[in-house]
């Protein structure tokens, strides 16, 4: 078929308008002839014969007349091994490609290695019945074992007909033929491509989630958990520590790919974690993080449109992971960024805008997003997840404002930051009380829990809510009466909450020992914890109480920079268990 | 600025305050046209109706004036010429001298490829406590002043400006009162410095659009010297809430719907192409930006500080004290998001340590202040509190000051003797012995 061309009718800022001599389809992707340079664009609306196309790069100097021409494709991810420790623009341009120091209009790069030989070890045989997503063979990458997929694109079943011998081949030869029923043969390479916008749906069931995600992060493990396939959103004004939260999880948690969305946000940081990864170690394997993180890099300064598309490539590539039987991270930083893009957009197009100027289907843009996360059995039995979660920046840290309120209809964790514990430097600055898990009310997961932590998980994290909450409405009625005002047991009870604060929820994400805690080590600490909160004690003034707790909480405070169970730890949990005695009242029997 | 061949049209279709259209072919976005004389940019094409902005307004604009396309975008011409002078939004000079000639670069220009950044790493000594110790500035980093409008933060950033040893220092001054304006020139002269100065200038007498193109040109000035000449070049952009409202302006003449405080949808993305320019290049070169966003009346969740906060590397936040009548950089509002790649690496190891505790007890000294005023008793050292912190805001907060870090967190120890026992700290011990220089404990 011959690709549909056209002429540019109008421009207004990134949106331009294409009178087209031919169909066009709706996010087809084309390309602008401006002069010695291709711009890409997608078209977002039709009307008469006027294409309304996102371009992609500056569209400074264009003028009405010049050609463009349609590429019959959507916007498009190219898949295959190789896509780890890369740093991609929002389009998946291999930015250590791209040659000088500033970015150029018009220039794009190959995303993977169409040179480079991988080992390929064959994993089905000739006669084997496949279908799109089985694996045919697989590849060492970095560590992992990167499966070569039958195609996603690929509709019902095929027949193997050859698979190629063990053996080191590139990713544009062919490593298996399929024939499909009519007898018409398919060549497949270790490179395949996916519409961005499309969510990759090619597995045989996608169930509730009930495994945990160990995040290391004692208030998200314990307080709010997330689960392998859920969703959660962290939203915070600036200055209260998402990134540096975004940034622990991505080095502390238990997944096998990382992948991180720089989505609007500032180029400095993207610089920290390629210049801070490589350098840091992966806890679980003793790799470089990096073998195990894409980053895909579309800062503030680049390019609007790109932005949305940065969200959409990151997915994509979480889910080609997935397929493999994987567990993916997907962090996006942040949503707000692209959900202003759309903004902008929106408003170019003269659409009626909805609240704050938004258009009127955010929220279900953003559910759509959203529902690609999840765990799923592959055709072959086996589990593969995407975990995603995102930040958003509520305008003025008012959480009433349409992005924020869209993304709570459909995350199932809510990570609320707090600026009030962001300045008294509790870190990290999750309010764990204003915060929650959905999670945790799932059968599911209290199965899970009662076989993998403890037979009384759930109980104990309600009853460390419990003490929390009882602890906020002491220190609110010593405020008002005054310390001498309140019975003793209010200081008390008060300082419970402190402990729990102190020695759970507080973590130092910058130590080596106390930056990341095993569930094994969560569920010992707690339970110490614990049987203080229920504990009775005798005091004979409330100035007693804050010296003799703040013993106690910096003893626990010394143990979480102690390795678990080591000779130092055991020694301050002596230490400890002296000072409980000191002035614990004798049970009544 | 006439080209061999150029077609003059003379028929203006529609005219606004802040802009015209007209029919015309061949024209390309973002191109620059003259419009009776006066500068217009491109900012919207539709078939062959184009509308233009008038920076310096469309008053007296008659329909039948003369517009010329000038075929290019708006550039600046870039060389050594530029030192030492003042030029107005377009980069005409406005000091009485000749045109400064050199290379002609578009303003506006791509951004920088992250992979080819480097992490910022060397500190920017400014002398002012609040600056240095608490919230130290790194090269390549983005800051603005959130200031109200009766604070001096002309003043402190030009102080700033003039003790941060950079080989460069390029001013962009949007609505700067004509009084400001010639202050800056004073100082800079008086200081000898005015070789390493480079102004562009649009004071409250010019026109309020033309200031939409002052950052791009202080900014393009900024790469030319940062890129080409390896130099460590400060950018001061002041103020950028007068730069955010000729946005609103344009925006609003264009019929564009308004997102929060009348600002448009694109406040975000607008911004943050200024202060995404800011950043440290491997090869040494480095441009640091130093804005003031004033607010009203300290309202931060207002539209421009709110984007503002979440683009830039941090924020000083100037406030007045009034036990010690002098203004101070506030310690819980203020924020360097880089510190921690200088501090205890280029500073003295006790660096950290002694700007969180006079933090901690200075937070201290506010509760201690608020049950004061709910009428409670004072404990001892609520009262010890109360004198420490209007010591710390006096020797060290406060804006007027110039030492070395290693004074300042001299002077912090001294506060700390006089005050507290090293227990009350919270400080490492080994820190305390090493620096603390307290007598040994009865």
């Amino acid at each position: 078929m011959e690709k549909t061309v056209g002429k540019i009718h109008s421009i207004i800022s990134n949106l331009v308008l294409v009178r087209v001599e031919g169909p066009v389809s709706q996010n087809e992707i084309c390309f602008i002839e401006a002069g010695n340079v291709r711009l890409m664009a997608e078209v977002i609306k039709f009307t008469g014969e006027l294409a309304y196309i996102q371009v992609f790069e500056s569209t400074r100097g264009l003028k009405p007349g010049m050609p463009v021409e349609f590429e019959q494709h959507l916007l498009e991810a190219s898949l295959g091994p190789g896509l780890l420790s890369k740093n991609f623009d929002g389009l998946q341009n291999d930015l250590n490609k791209m040659t000088g120091l500033f970015l150029k209009r018009g220039e794009y790069t190959h995303p993977l290695e169409e040179e480079k030989k991988w080992l390929f070890e064959p994993l089905a045989k000739p006669g084997d019945t496949v279908r799109a997503a089985d694996w045919l063979g697989s590849v060492k990458e970095n560590w992992l074992d990167h499966k070569i997929m039958v195609p996603f694109k690929l509709e019902g079943e095929y027949t193997v007909e050859s698979v190629a011998e063990a053996g080191e081949y590139t990713i544009l030869e062919p490593v298996a033929v399929l024939k499909d029923k009519t007898g018409k043969r398919t060549e497949v390479t270790m490179m395949q491509k996916w519409p961005v916008k499309l969510a990759i749906k090619k597995y045989a069931a996608k169930p509730r989630p009930f495994t945990q995600m160990e995040t290391g992060m004692r208030v998200i493990d314990t307080m709010n958990p997330m689960l392998e396939g859920g969703t959660g959103f962290i939203p915070g004004p600036f200055g209260t520590g998402k990134t540096v939260l975004q940034h622990s999880l991505a080095r502390f948690a238990d997944a096998d790919v990382i992948i991180m969305a720089a989505c609007g946000e500032r180029a400095n940081e993207v610089v920290e974690i390629f210049t801070e990864f490589p350098k840091l170690q992966d806890p679980r394997s003793g790799r470089s993080l990096y073998e195990r993180t894409t980053i895909i890099a579309n800062t503030s300064n680049m390019p609007v449109a790109a932005r949305e598309a940065s969200v959409y490539t990151a997915m994509t590539i979480g889910e080609y992971y997935r397929a493999m039987g994987l567990k993916v991270l997907l962090l996006a930083d942040s949503t707000s960024r692209w959900a202003q893009a759309l903004r902008e957009m929106s408003n170019r197009m003269e659409e009626l805008p909805g609240q704050d100027a938004f258009p009127m289907d955010l929220s279900a843009i953003i559910a759509n997003f959203y529902a690609r996360a999840g765990l799923v059995y592959l055709n072959n039995g086996k589990t593969g997840s995407v975990t995603f979660i995102g930040t958003v920046s509520p305008a003025g840290g008012n959480l009433k404002e349409p992005v924020t309120e869209s993304t709570q209809k459909v995350a199932r964790c809510f990570y609320a930051l707090s600026q009030a514990r962001a300045d008294s430097k509790r870190y990290p600055a999750i309010n764990t009380l204003e915060s929650y898990s959905k999670y945790l009310e799932y059968p599911e997961f209290r199965e899970y829990a009662e076989k993998r932590i403890s037979a009384t998980w759930i109980e104990e994290v309600n009853e460390a809510r419990d003490a929390l909450v009882r602890g906020i409405e002491s220190a609110e009625q010593i405020d008002i009466l005054g310390d001498d005002g309140v019975p003793v047991e209010y200081h008390v009870l008060f300082w419970k909450s402190e402990l729990l604060d102190g020695v759970i929820l507080h973590q130092d994400a910058f130590d080596e020992i106390d930056g990341s805690t095993s569930m094994e080590r969560q569920r010992y600490m707690l339970g110490k914890i614990l049987e203080i909160v229920r504990s009775d004690f005798a005091f004979e003034s409330f100035d007693e109480v804050n010296p003799y707790f703040k013993r106690i909480l910096n003893s626990y405070k010394q143990m979480n920079y102690t390795p678990f169970l080591s000779v130092r730890f055991k020694k301050y949990e002596q230490e400890i268990a002296e000072i409980v005695a000191e002035k614990i009242a004798k049970k009544q029997p | 600025m006439s080209t061999a061949f150029q077609k003059i049209y003379t028929r203006i279709t529609r005219i606004t305050k802040a802009t015209c259209a007209l029919k015309a072919q061949g024209v390309g976005n973002d191109e620059l046209a003259l419009v009776d004389g006066r500068l217009a940019q491109v900012v919207k094409i539709w078939g062959d109706d184009v509308t233009l902005q008038v920076f310096s307004g469309t008053e007296g604009i008659p329909t039948d004036s003369e517009v010329a396309f000038l075929g290019k975008a708006p550039f600046l011409k870039v060389g050594e010429e530029l030192s030492g002078r003042f030029f107005n939004a377009y980069g005409d000079p406005i000091d009485g001298g000749p045109p400064a000639d050199g290379e002609e670069r578009e303003i506006g220009g791509p951004s920088v490829n992250p992979v080819r950044r480097k992490q910022p790493s060397e500190l920017i000594a400014t002398g002012i406590a609040g600056i240095d110790l608490n919230n130290t500035l790194v090269s390549g980093q983005k800051i603005p002043f959130f200031a109200d409008p009766d604070q001096p933060y002309n003043q402190v950033m030009a102080d700033v400006a003039l003790r941060a040893q950079a080989d460069r220092i390029i001013l962009g001054g949007m609505g700067l009162p004509h009084d400001d304006y010639l202050y800056f020139r004073q100082i800079f002269d008086d200081a000898g410095v005015l070789d390493r100065i480079v102004s562009f200038i649009n004071t409250t007498e010019d026109p309020t659009v033309e200031r939409l193109l002052v950052p791009d040109m202080a900014l393009t000035a900024a790469e030319y010297f940062a890129v080409d000449k390896n130099e460590k070049v400060l950018v001061l952009l002041t103020d950028m809430t007068l730069y955010a409202d000729a946005l609103s302006i344009v925006s609003n003449r264009m019929d564009q719907i308004p997102s929060k405080d009348s600002m448009p949808g694109s406040l975000y993305s607008d911004l943050a192409r200024i202060y995404e320019k800011a950043v440290q290049f491997p090869e040494g070169g480095s441009i640091t930006i130093i804005a003031v966003t004033t607010l009203s009346g300290g309202d931060i969740t207002h539209a421009v500080p709110d984007n503002t906060g979440y683009i830039t590397e941090g924020q000083l936040f100037l406030r007045k004290d009034t036990e010690i009548g002098k203004v101070i950089v506030d310690p819980f509002r203020s924020l360097s998001r880089l510190k921690q790649l200088v501090i205890g690496k280029k500073t003295r190891k006790d660096h950290a340590y002694v700007m969180n505790a006079a933090i901690r007890l200075y937070a201290d000294a506010a509760n201690a202040r608020t049950k004061l005023e709910n009428g409670f008793d004072l404990t001892d050292y609520d009262q010890r509190t109360l004198k420490f912190a209007k010591a710390y805001s006096g020797e060290l907060l406060a804006v007027d000051l110039n030492i070395d870090t290693d004074r300042m967190l001299n002077t912090a120890w001294e506060l700390f003797r006089s005050y507290f026992n090293p227990a009350e700290l919270g400080i490492k011990a080994e820190i305390v012995d090493e620096f603390g220089g307290f007598t040994a404990q009865p």
